[in-house]
């Protein structure tokens, strides 16, 4: 298993949206790495014919009635938003801005 | 009359009787809170004035004639990543430092229907991440028995608020171990529920297949009062069993004169043979299966063959759900945004850097790596299919038992600062707690000695799915018999 190295923590900030600091990213490589060799065990097990167990419970596709029902309401929506212009959340200009387009 | 020194189950019933009223019990509570809090830090905001609103308003209906419910008067105080609706709901996050939720949790709403009162909310590690509650963004919470000690974590606050007697009784949430450990560092009784039997609506999501909502309480009828107000099927929750599949049992019966003879109880050889397991810790769990024996059970040596993968199938797992979960903190709809972000992209990678502590960085990080593409199939899906492996050690086991008791935690709490830097070590101390969460199974904690320094140790009681009736049982036919549920440390008699 390689080691994780900053190039690969930094996409992975990416991919998380979440700036780091130089220093911040070598400690976390470091300390990312520890636990990714630690969790290297479970390779000792052979799971080829183990189906995955994506939540223990025994419940599969819980629906409901396709009826439209009442939302909580624009203004509580809104009312927690760090900058609001009813009924709009508002954020920067989403262009077309070469490699920093989402 | 001290009446911190009462059970949630005196309380109420004194309430019901009117010999005490809903409001001298809240001012009592809040009184006590605004007195010792400031040395323990279980609080992050505390209710006062609509508490009092409450309190009245049951005593108005007390006075009509009326039954305000089962819980009528109680003081309840709960995790602050349950939302409560106009009240400040952080997570201990910088985050959601200021949100007010509109909306209450399922919990809440089922409590406050029962007549109880919502006094404030508590500490915890930030997003439910972490076993000390070190890791909150927002104060320090201190073990009540050794205040330079860690309550536990995640739900540090909710446990040390019951363990200082401020509340009888109060709400956690458990994910890994997040009610079960601080239950047993704080020497108080906390349960974690079969996955699905109470809603997860309005708690505040972090691995949304392991999280459950449960109680703390001093003893084990308490447990059983406010797991039979907040257990049921919720259809907001889609992973909140049905009646069909789960019938709500009556909790509280056959918790008097509880009867365990014959009762098969599993002792896990690899859960013994842990190396970093305290002497002090093996010793008091040792002698309380004793106890349980002498009450007519019968113990039988099981294997869970898998138990040393589980924390890191846990950690694969947790991580994963948590970055998903945690993609919403964008500074978009609610919580905290970066002053002058340059565009859209920026406004998230600074709001989230900005705003989270490290242990939620560091989470959403693994987690992310391991689903990302490239890496998915050799952890995240690898770790689905190990959960599959302990899953079933427990349904062998369970075939052979009716329930499986350890040590809660392998040492009794640390200092605070002994484990900040060193997150791999602080993972493997939930070593015992964890699996249940993997095979969502339910998990109580009841205190079981003090250790040498006077640190509490905590006995684990483990079931089969849906079995809280006989998890219960276990733990009253134990404290029928011994008084370590009693003993509470001196600030909880100041």
């Amino acid at each position: 298993m390689a080691e994780l190295t900053q190039e690969q923590v930094r996409h992975v900030a990416k991919l998380a949206r979440l700036n780091l600091s130089d220093e911040q990213a070598r400690l976390f490589a470091r300390q990312l790495d520890g636990i990714l060799d630690y969790v290297e065990k479970l390779n000792q097990l052979d799971t080829a014919d183990v189906e995955p167990t994506a939540h223990a419970a025994p419940l599969r596709n819980v629906f409901r009635e396709d009826v439209a029902r009442p939302g909580i309401g624009s203004e509580h929506v809104l009312a927690n938003a760090p900058d609001a212009e009813p009924p709009f959340f508002r954020v920067p200009k989403v262009l077309d801005l070469g490699d920093s387009g989402a | 009359m001290d009446l911190s020194q009462l059970t949630a189950k005196q309380i109420v019933s004194r309430i019901k009787s009117r010999e005490l009223s809903a409001t001298e019990v809240i001012k009592h509570t809040l009184d006590r809170i605004e007195r010792l809090d400031g040395q323990v830090g279980a609080f992050l905001s505390v209710h006062r004035e609509q508490a009092a609103a409450r309190a009245r308003a049951i005593d108005d209906r007390l006075a009509a004639g009326d039954d305000p419910g089962p819980l009528a008067g109680l003081p309840v105080a709960v995790k602050d990543n349950i939302c409560t609706r106009g009240a400040r709901t952080t997570c201990a996050s910088h985050i959601l430092e200021h949100y007010q939720p509109p909306y209450d949790a399922g919990v809440v709403e089922r409590l406050e229907a029962a007549g109880a009162v919502i006094v404030g909310k508590t500490n915890l590690d930030e997003f439910a991440m972490g076993s000390t509650t070190e890791n909150s963004g927002l104060g320090q919470t201190r073990n009540p028995w050794e205040l330079d000690h860690v309550p536990g974590g995640s739900s540090g606050g909710s446990a040390a608020a019951v363990a200082a007697r401020l509340t009888s009784v109060s709400l956690g949430s458990d994910t890994g171990g997040s009610i079960r450990q601080p239950a047993g560092f704080c020497g108080v009784c906390g349960l974690k529920p079969t996955y699905g039997r109470v809603s997860r609506y309005g708690l505040v999501a972090f691995g949304s297949s392991l999280d459950q909502i449960g109680p703390f309480a001093t003893d084990v009828h308490d447990i059983a009062l406010l797991l039979s107000a907040i257990a049921g099927h919720d259809e907001r929750d889609s992973t909140s069993v049905p009646p069909t599949m789960a019938a709500t049992p009556d909790f509280l019966a056959g918790l008097d004169n509880a009867d365990i003879k014959g009762l098969k109880v599993g002792l896990p050889k690899e859960y013994y043979g842990q190396a970093g397991l305290d002497a002090e810790v093996s010793h008091a769990v040792g002698e309380a299966i004793e106890q349980i024996k002498a009450a007519g059970a019968e113990t039988v040596e099981v294997s869970l063959p898998h138990t040393d993968y589980a924390v890191a199938c846990y950690y694969l797992i947790a991580t994963a759900e948590a970055s998903s979960n945690l993609a919403r903190y964008d500074g978009v709809h609610y919580g905290y945004r970066t002053p002058s972000p340059s565009d859209l992209i920026d406004l998230y990678s600074r709001s989230r850097a900005e705003a989270f502590g490290d242990e939620v960085k560091r989470r959403i990080m693994l987690g992310t790596y391991v689903l990302s593409a490239g890496y998915y199939e050799a952890y995240y899906l690898k770790a689905l299919k190990v959960r599959t492996l302990i899953k079933r050690d427990f349904e062998r086991a369970f075939g052979e038992v009716d329930v499986i008791c350890s040590p809660v935690s392998p040492t009794p709490a640390f200092r605070i600062g002994e484990t900040v830097d060193d997150p791999l070590a602080m993972y493997l101390s939930d070593i015992y707690t964890i699996s249940a969460n993997l095979a969502a199974i339910p998990g109580l904690s009841v205190p079981c000695g003090l250790s040498r320094a006077g640190l509490p140790i905590g006995l684990q009681i483990l079931g089969r799915h849906f079995d809280e009736p006989t998890v219960l049982r276990v733990g009253a036919a134990y404290q029928a018999r011994t008084d370590h549920h009693r003993q509470r440390p001196p600030i909880a008699s100041a």
